[in-house]
């Protein structure tokens, strides 16, 4: 079995009173596609939010690739390897599909190349944002204002916007929300492909389907405490899942 | 040439490079109402150097801007803690400074102002002017130029995506106070002499004009605020005392109908067709 590259010891976070996530204890195998799911306000964006250094967790321990990061700052996170996606699209209003796939390479290369024009003199970068490009089909748009395009290729875009920066992890939030159903197969199909190409991702998605077809592991939480872990079918069987948020078939 | 025409050109381009030193704060998404501070100390600095210390005024405009870019990196640290309306505070409030600094400096001549500057040609100006203006054009289609832009569009998203906001704002802040450095020692030795009221409140604004006139997406915008600054009120001569009216008045019909300047990347793509590269 891989080695985890990301674990979690008995996180807690709070906001006042509210406890968003309870000593919360999970790990992400690497090379692994992992799904957190539960009803909204259970703790996932949070989760997130802790793991990539935008909130600080009260107590407890994030470990990635043993090492612990749970006092860094998001950008040193982030170049650690650990790159997110936002549940609320975050691309530059100002910048074409290019240049979001240029501007998320930073520490990579000198800083006298990245102070010079990229065509000169940042060959590695464009070779990189053009690699990128091409993967996730985004050619036809390269020039055009980000903002400007569809919502679901605004989402291709962040995602391509985060994997430009090379992370060994991929920290996915509600990445086909709002998306059709053949937009959605488009995204799944990209993600097995990084998944086969030694890439580790963890999701958050309401989309049951979406998440049962695609994910090896799965946790759940409730009230910011994890209720349940394992298989996609397991999880699907699982009657404390089924009672706080899949439901029951009548 | 004429001394006029010589005179009016030089300060086209001072005010340029002021312009620009606003510029680069301004594509971090921070406003500087401070910078006729740097400005200060890089117009004194350098007279002093030229002056008693016998430098070369090339290299005394360097280590003027070296001094700059250090006071300026030191000053942004806890300046950028603050964001919005009280950065602009927090930045008028240390020109004002460094402007009551000079004043009661007796090194510096005080009240009494500085003097004894070799005075510098208009074409030694603009070789400056054109020199950074070159470096930030080729800045400006960096990596570095796109992480200043995110940090102005979403300094959060940007420090998720890996990019230490803090530095970026810091060097910008260093960068800007450099440039405004280099348009200080121009100045003192355009003009050869030099007094703390040439750096007070009205020139940051002055900076910021030319900016927001100009351009403020794009460098060039820079020079085109500044020409406008400079160029228009001696046009405008014939009205007289109605002259700042109906320059105030020319100033507000171009902000309505372009908000982002004179000069931007579109216009600049109309006036100079090139081909668009990956």
């Amino acid at each position: 079995m891989n080695k985890p590259l990301l674990q979690l010891s008995d996180v807690t976070k709070s906001f006042g009173g509210i406890k968003a996530l309870s000593g919360l204890c999970c790990e992400v195998r690497q090379g692994q596609i992992v799904g957190v799911i539960g009803p909204n306000g259970a703790g996932k964006t949070t989760l997130f939010n802790v793991i990539t250094g935008a909130y600080r967790a009260n107590s407890g321990e994030v470990f990635l690739d043993r090492q612990p990061i749970t006092h860094w700052r998001p950008y040193r996170i982030a170049r650690a390897g650990a790159v997110r996606t936002f549940q609320n699209i975050r691309l530059f209003s100002s910048m074409t599909v290019w240049e979001h796939l240029l501007v998320a390479q930073p520490g990579q290369g000198a800083w006298w190349r990245r102070a010079l024009p990229t065509n000169w003199a940042d060959g590695a970068a464009v070779a990189r944002a053009e690699e990128v490009l091409e993967f996730f089909g985004l050619q036809e748009v390269r020039h055009q204002s980000a903002r400007s395009l569809s919502y679901g290729t605004q989402r291709k875009v962040e995602m391509a916007r985060a994997l430009t920066a090379s992370p060994r992890m991929l920290l996915l939030d509600e990445p086909v929300a709002g998306m059709n159903h053949d937009e959605a197969e488009d995204i799944r199909r990209l993600m097995l492909r990084l998944r086969d190409g030694g890439l580790t991702i963890l999701l958050i998605e309401h989309d049951m389907g979406f998440v049962m077809n695609l994910c090896d592991y799965l946790y759940v939480l409730d009230f910011g405490v994890l209720i349940a872990k394992g298989l996609p079918g397991e999880i699907q069987a699982d009657p404390i899942v089924m009672d706080a948020y899949l439901g029951k078939e009548a | 040439m004429s001394t006029y025409t010589a005179g009016l050109l030089a300060d086209v381009g001072i005010l340029t490079l002021g312009a620009l030193s606003v510029y680069i704060i301004l594509a971090t998404g921070q406003l500087s109402l401070g910078n006729a501070g740097f400005m200060a100390i890089g117009a004194y600095l350098s007279s002093y150097l030229t002056v008693i210390a016998g430098v070369p005024l090339t290299s005394a405009l360097l280590i003027a801007a070296t001094v700059s870019g250090t006071i300026g990196v030191v000053i942004g640290f806890p300046a950028l803690r603050l964001k919005g309306i009280f950065l602009a505070m927090a930045t008028l409030g240390f020109g004002e400074m460094v402007r009551s600094l000079f004043l009661n400096l007796d090194i510096t001549g005080g009240a009494g102002g500085f003097h004894g500057m070799a005075h510098i040609s208009v074409g030694y100006v603009w070789i400056w002017v054109g020199l950074i203006l070159l470096l930030v054009w080729l800045m400006e289609s960096s990596r570095i130029w796109l992480e200043m832009r995110a940090v102005a569009d979403d300094e959060t998203a940007a420090n998720l995506i890996g990019l230490n906001t803090t530095m970026t704002k810091i060097g910008a802040f260093g960068m800007s106070a450099a440039v405004a450095a280099v348009s200080g020692g121009l100045f003192a030795h355009h003009h050869v002499y030099i007094e703390p009221g040439n750096f007070g409140f009205e020139r940051s604004i002055d900076f910021v004009l030319a900016v927001i006139l100009g351009g403020s997406t794009i460098g060039a915008g820079s020079l085109v605020g500044a020409a406008l600054l400079v160029l228009l009120p001696e046009q405008l001569r014939a009205l007289d005392d109605w002259r700042p009216a109906a320059f105030g008045a020319l100033l507000i019909i171009v902000l309505l109908i372009r908000r982002q300047g004179i000069l931007d990347r579109r216009l600049l793509r109309r006036l100079v067709p090139h081909k668009q590269t990956a």
